[in-house]
């Protein structure tokens, strides 16, 4: 079996080195550097906005290019957060509260440099788990009927949109409305037009482009216009010399490094579980297990490498559920998935073995990517922070026109257009209200499969409902979908309980001195994160990204919770 | 004691309780409004029976045949349900938690602008070509912006044109006029 991982990876290689296929592969990755440094700028953002200019290329090319641009800005995110302060991106929100302390000492070459080796080194390791599990899984999922598929795709919904961030139950009914989006249009089976409202420029369904940059360009920009204080510049001048770390903070950093690839590696296993929750996972760890806890969020280098190990690693971890069964573990996926569906590549076990250009290419690509990424920051780390003083006021009219143009060319159609425009304000409002947008874009995407599958499921089982049950593999995930409820449901009644208890004793103990002492557990140093994080974000005062300290706490204690139950 | 009486105080009796109730839907009334759960919930019961209602009008189905409707159906109602939830969990949510929709400075000409700027795309898109609409899109949606000029905002988007149709037209050869008049 390894052998032929190995063969493959050696044809990957010869696809992904072609020269036109290495271009695209280097100009995702530099443009995602470069949008991604850009604070405000997020993967979702960038993608999107890249997106249409994807339509042209050859699919190889363009999902090489789209994959590049979102590592790349992953890459990007780090150094925005480590020299500002501001996490453009979830899963970098925890590297600031070591990241920028070092900065403030002089230390953020160091800090920067370590984290581009961390990152290739969490990277890595995540490509090799794809190399020989995504076979694999593809093995066991090409024996699927329509009834498994469609268990598993609760499972991945329910997955991406409770253990994400915000309330679970928010998270569901974004989901919910991004199955509703995605009915919107031609039905595959009957051809009824559904909730097209006579417009027949709807009948091709919502277009992903549309969707996407509405809840991510138009919805965005209205969150963060005037929000956006100016940007604290004092500590951007960092050369190329300053990236060298010491003998000695090399080896230190060298340990946390691999535990959190091993911790990245595990949530990406683990469905929905994002970079963001690895990244917090990894620092509460590397935290508890510290013989110096105290001493995390003064600077210490531990707490910067480890979640961008535990980061990168999970997010090439996350492509294996993508790329082998079609399952798209959380909103960037999903956008990959929808960048394949347009190039009209079905996702499924069925797509390595019928375009293995495309799985192995990429593959190949995530190692060649990886390594420019590594040549690209260390030379332009200077040209990295000049960008990062861009104001936001010409930042936003410039995204603005690249989202109206990409829209257009897509199909042409100015109606397109005002569709993102319903849709950004939709999403604004929703954004408003305390929704996340992320899930409906994943509900958005795995709507019309799921429909599909749930339909002929149910012919095939003359509509008997108890087929999900009786069929074990199905069974198992339908067990694994109640499991997530359960534990989640136990985590909030646990945390509601305590905080009562809490209430009670301070009731009972009144006076500042008597203050009810508990063991600092896994939970309280997260907790202890979250709050760390929300008092960088209100230090930074950049509302791009809104998460509010309490989300970040509940989502940290369902992951354990759901650890704890397993 | 006289019959009478007795019914005069057992009324007295019902009237104080049914006040006592209403007080306390009022009280309860009073706290949701204020929640930004309360109209989370209730966008959800509002976009809920949108589907649920118009799905049977695509028929149904049995559950062996499903027809086109019975999807947004089902989708309809579970949204409903959510919905009560959301709003009903705004009012166990303590005084001044979770209030209020708007931020605190409400940016109501950034929005604009931003809405605006998209939409000036698509008018000078359609009756004039790429030129009038890149720069009418950039300078409206820069115009958002509070440290904004309209010296400012007008270079910006002649840059920004002049890159843009550089890019998208003679590289990736988008399929738009440059500069045309179609006429209204």
């Amino acid at each position: 079996m390894i052998a032929t991982a190995l063969t493959d990876l050696w044809y990957g290689f010869g696809v992904a080195l072609e020269p036109h296929n290495i271009m695209w592969c280097f100009i995702g990755v530099f443009v995602g550097n470069m949008v991604g440094v850009l604070p405000g700028m997020g993967p979702l953002a960038t993608i999107s906005i890249l997106l249409p200019l994807t339509f042209g290329i050859h699919p190889v090319g363009a999902i090489l290019m789209l994959a590049g641009v979102m590592y790349g800005a992953q890459y990007g995110g780090a150094i925005c957060s480590i020299l500002l302060n501001l996490p453009c991106h979830p899963p970098h929100a925890v590297t600031c509260l070591d990241g920028f302390p070092m900065t403030k000492q002089g230390k953020g070459g160091v800090a920067l440099g370590l984290t581009v080796f961390a990152s290739f080194v969490g990277a890595s390791w995540g490509i090799t788990e794809m190399i020989f599990l995504a076979p694999v899984l593809v093995e066991v999922a090409l024996q699927f009927g329509p009834a498994e598929v469609c268990s598993l795709m609760l499972l991945g919904l329910l997955a991406g949109s409770t253990l994400a961030r915000g309330s679970p139950l928010k998270g569901v009914a974004m989901t919910v409305l991004g199955l509703m989006l995605g009915i919107v249009g031609t039905d595959l089976e009957t051809g009824a037009e559904r909730f097209t409202f006579g417009m027949t420029h709807l009948d091709d369904g919502i277009e992903l482009i549309a969707l996407a940059l509405g809840l991510f360009g138009i919805a965005e920009f209205m969150n963060s216009v005037n929000q956006v204080a100016s940007i604290n510049t004092a500590y951007v001048n960092v050369r190329l010399r300053d990236m060298w770390p010491t003998r000695a903070e090399f080896k230190q950093s060298i340990a946390p490094m691999f535990r959190g690839t091993a911790i990245g590696s595990l949530c990406a296993l683990i469905p929905g579980t994002g970079p963001t929750i690895a990244s917090f996972v990894a620092y509460a760890t590397e935290k508890k297990i510290s013989k110096h806890p105290e001493k995390f969020g003064t600077g210490l280098i531990e707490g910067v490498v480890c979640p961008e190990a535990s980061t990168h690693s999970s997010v090439q971890g996350d492509f294996i559920p993508t790329m082998s069964l079609g399952i798209p573990g959380d909103a960037v996926m999903a956008l990959l998935l929808g960048a394949l569906m347009i190039q009209g590549i079905v996702p499924g076990p069925q797509l390595i073995k019928e375009h293995p250009d495309i799985f192995w290419g990429l593959v190949a690509s995530f190692w060649i990517g990886n390594i420019l990424l590594v040549l690209l920051n260390v030379p332009l780390i200077g040209i990295w922070v000049k960008l990062l003083t861009i104001p936001y006021k010409y930042l936003y009219p410039s995204a603005l026109f690249f989202v109206c143009i990409g829209v257009y060319a897509a199909n042409n159609d100015m109606f397109q257009v005002g569709e993102t425009i319903v849709i950004g304000i939709l999403g604004y409002i929703l954004l408003r209200l305390d929704f996340h947008p992320a899930p409906i874009l994943l509900g958005f995407v795995l709507g019309p499969r799921f429909e599909e599958n749930f339909r002929r499921a149910m012919l095939i089982s003359r509509g008997d409902i108890a087929v999900f049950v009786e069929r074990p593999i199905s069974a198992i995930f339908i067990a694994l979908c109640v499991i997530l409820i359960g534990g989640q449901l136990y985590v909030r009644m646990r945390a509601a309980k305590r905080a009562r208890a809490e209430k009670r004793a301070a009731l009972a103990t009144p006076g500042p001195g008597v203050t009810p002492s508990s063991p600092v557990t896994l939970d309280q140093s997260v907790s202890g994160a979250a709050k760390a994080e929300a008092e960088a974000r209100a230090h930074s005062r950049l509302l791009a990204i809104r998460a509010p300290s309490a989300s970040a706490e509940n989502f940290a204690q369902i992951t354990f919770g759901c650890t704890s139950v397993l | 004691m006289r019959p009478a009486t007795k019914t005069a105080e057992l009324n007295k009796q019902w009237e104080e309780i049914l006040r006592a109730v209403r007080d306390r839907i009022l009280a309860l009334g009073k706290v949701l409004v204020r929640k930004r759960d309360f109209y989370a919930g209730g966008l959800l019961i509002l976009f809920g029976p949108v589907m649920a209602l118009k799905g049977p009008s695509y028929r149904l189905g049995t559950l062996m045949h499903m027809g086109p409707g019975f999807m947004p159906t089902a989708l309809g109602i579970i949204l409903v349900c959510l919905g009560v939830i959301i709003a009903g969990s705004a009012a166990g949510l303590p005084e001044g938690e979770g209030e209020g929709i708007l931020p605190e400075h409400p940016e109501w000409w950034g929005w604009g602008c931003i809405l605006a700027g998209p939409l000036c795309f698509i008018l000078f898109g359609s009756y004039g070509g790429m030129i009038p609409a890149v720069f009418s899109c950039v300078f409206v949606s820069a115009l958002g912006d509070r440290t904004a000029t309209l010296k400012s905002a007008a270079i910006l988007a002649a840059v920004v044109t002049v890159f843009g149709v550089g890019l998208f037209s003679y590289i990736l050869q988008i399929p738009m006029p440059i500069l045309e008049w179609r006429g209204l």
